[in-house]
């Protein structure tokens, strides 16, 4: 009687994308909040060369953050503007499946935003960031905030304040991710030896495991009324 | 009415919020093939009663069955046999009136080759066959209610719950619902519908409850009774 999982899964995501592609709604306004922090940082460390090679990492993961809890907001939204997470509620679907399908849309979504971003710091910042190891802990990186921020974004997007309750709720629980990141992604771009960077980059990893079993465990309590 | 039969059954249902009782001890049962209409003052709990027996609301006290599987334990089985029809089109407005009901069809595990032989039918039951493949957020209030009627049908409920289908539509579009619920989409379903159109009532529904201050205060059929007269002793 339960409709399976992956399908489920897959039918959210083609949701979400189809949707996405017509409207531009969340891959335009993640895009240009990025765009124009790049080029604000990018200014204002114009003349200090060494702060700037410094702060790249910081940057980079401080836009993206910022970027894709506008990016949460906005595809959650989408599902409370016109009551339609009632219609996926109504539907013999595992809440765990409505959670793993907006997940890994809002992934996506910012995996393109992150993924633009670093040809573009690239040119700014004169650092190589097109690098196959930034790459994988950028998507790493992304994929725990969109973990805790899908989860987040179902709370608050059912609450007045939303715009401004999830940046406050996402950014402490979003430190580990953060910290982890960035000093991975410093040590990568420093030139340091892997075993410098592999261990934030290991520990980023494990952190994503404990809150994606978390918040498949707690998603359904979300969403309860 | 035999109990066997009965497809919505409600035993001595409670539900309040912060303390604030919204509905007090209601029991009522529905069998298959009847439509009931739900009719009460604006905040005597029909959207609150409706939202219980979809299973989106747990009550704080009481029983809901459907079918005979009982919310919200046997929910997922209760899920597949509910359509609800509520305030607002439950749609995704950036995408067309197809692919819409092809996405809902999809969450309730129907078949590719069933899935769109029914969408085809369905959109052509309610009208929009011509603007299949037209976004949602192209359609007037009216055209999203019917294919928010199409998309609650879509999987064939044994239960269809419709709360206050008839808000924000024309004569026209009115008509139009009465005929689609009355001849195919509402065939053989238990149907419980709420509404402030009293005079549409008894050319739909076969029989009434009136809720007042979270209570039921009348149950009983329609037949020539005038709902105007029911309606305002009940409500008193």
């Amino acid at each position: 009687m339960k409709t399976p999982f992956f399908t489920c899964v897959s039918a959210i995501i083609s949701k979400d994308l189809r949707a996405e592609i017509r409207a531009r709604e969340l891959i335009s306004v993640m895009a240009l909040f990025a765009l124009l922090s790049i080029l604000v940082f990018s200014f204002a460390l114009e003349l200090d060369r060494e702060a700037r090679e410094e702060a790249v990492s910081g940057v980079l993961w401080v836009t993206l953050i910022f970027a894709s809890t506008l990016g949460f907001n906005r595809s959650m939204a989408q599902e409370r503007d016109h009551g339609n997470l009632d219609a996926l509620l109504l539907a013999p679907v595992s809440r765990a499946a409505i959670f793993v399908g907006k997940l890994l849309g809002n992934f996506i979504f910012t995996l393109i935003v992150g993924l633009a971003m670093l040809p573009l710091m690239t040119a700014l910042y004169g650092l190589a960031l097109l690098d196959g190891w930034i790459i994988v802990t950028t998507a790493l990186g992304i994929f725990g905030f969109a973990t805790i921020g899908t989860l987040l974004a179902t709370m608050t997007v059912q609450t007045r304040a939303r715009e401004a309750l999830l940046p406050i709720a996402l950014l402490p629980i979003a430190l580990p991710f953060l910290l982890t990141a960035v000093r991975a992604t410093k040590g990568i771009l420093s030139g340091a030896p892997a075993a410098e960077w592999q261990g934030p980059l290991g520990m980023l990893a494990a952190i994503i495991v404990i809150y994606l079993a978390l918040c498949l465990l707690l998603y359904e309590y979300v969403l309860e009324e | 009415m035999s109990e066997e039969r009965a497809r919505i059954e409600a035993e001595n249902l409670s539900k309040a919020y912060g303390g604030m009782p919204v509905l007090r001890g209601i029991s009522f049962r529905v069998r298959q093939g009847e439509f009931v209409a739900l009719l009460g003052a604006n905040g005597s709990g029909k959207s609150t009663l409706l939202r219980l027996l979809s299973g989106l609301s747990k009550p704080t006290a009481g029983a809901v069955r459907i079918g005979g599987w009982e919310m919200p334990g046997e929910a997922m089985a209760v899920r597949a046999q509910i359509g609800l029809v509520a305030h607002q089109p439950l749609l995704y407005e950036n995408l067309t009136a197809r692919e819409n009901l092809d996405f809902f069809g999809k969450l309730y595990g129907i078949e590719r080759e069933e899935r769109e032989g029914r969408i085809k039918c369905l959109l052509r039951t309610v009208g929009l066959g011509k603007r299949a493949d037209s976004l949602v957020r192209t359609f007037s209030r009216g055209m999203k209610q019917r294919l928010s009627i199409a998309r609650a049908s879509l999987h064939q409920p044994d239960v269809l719950l419709l709360d206050e289908p008839y808000s924000g539509l024309d004569q026209a579009s009115i008509e139009r619902l009465d005929e689609m619920l009355s001849a195919g989409l509402g065939a053989g379903r238990a149907i419980i519908m709420s509404t402030h159109q009293l005079e549409r009532v008894p050319q739909t529904a076969g029989r009434a409850l009136v809720l007042s201050r979270g209570r039921i205060t009348f149950d009983d059929a329609i037949d020539n009774r005038d709902m105007s007269e029911i309606y305002r002793s009940a409500s008193a």
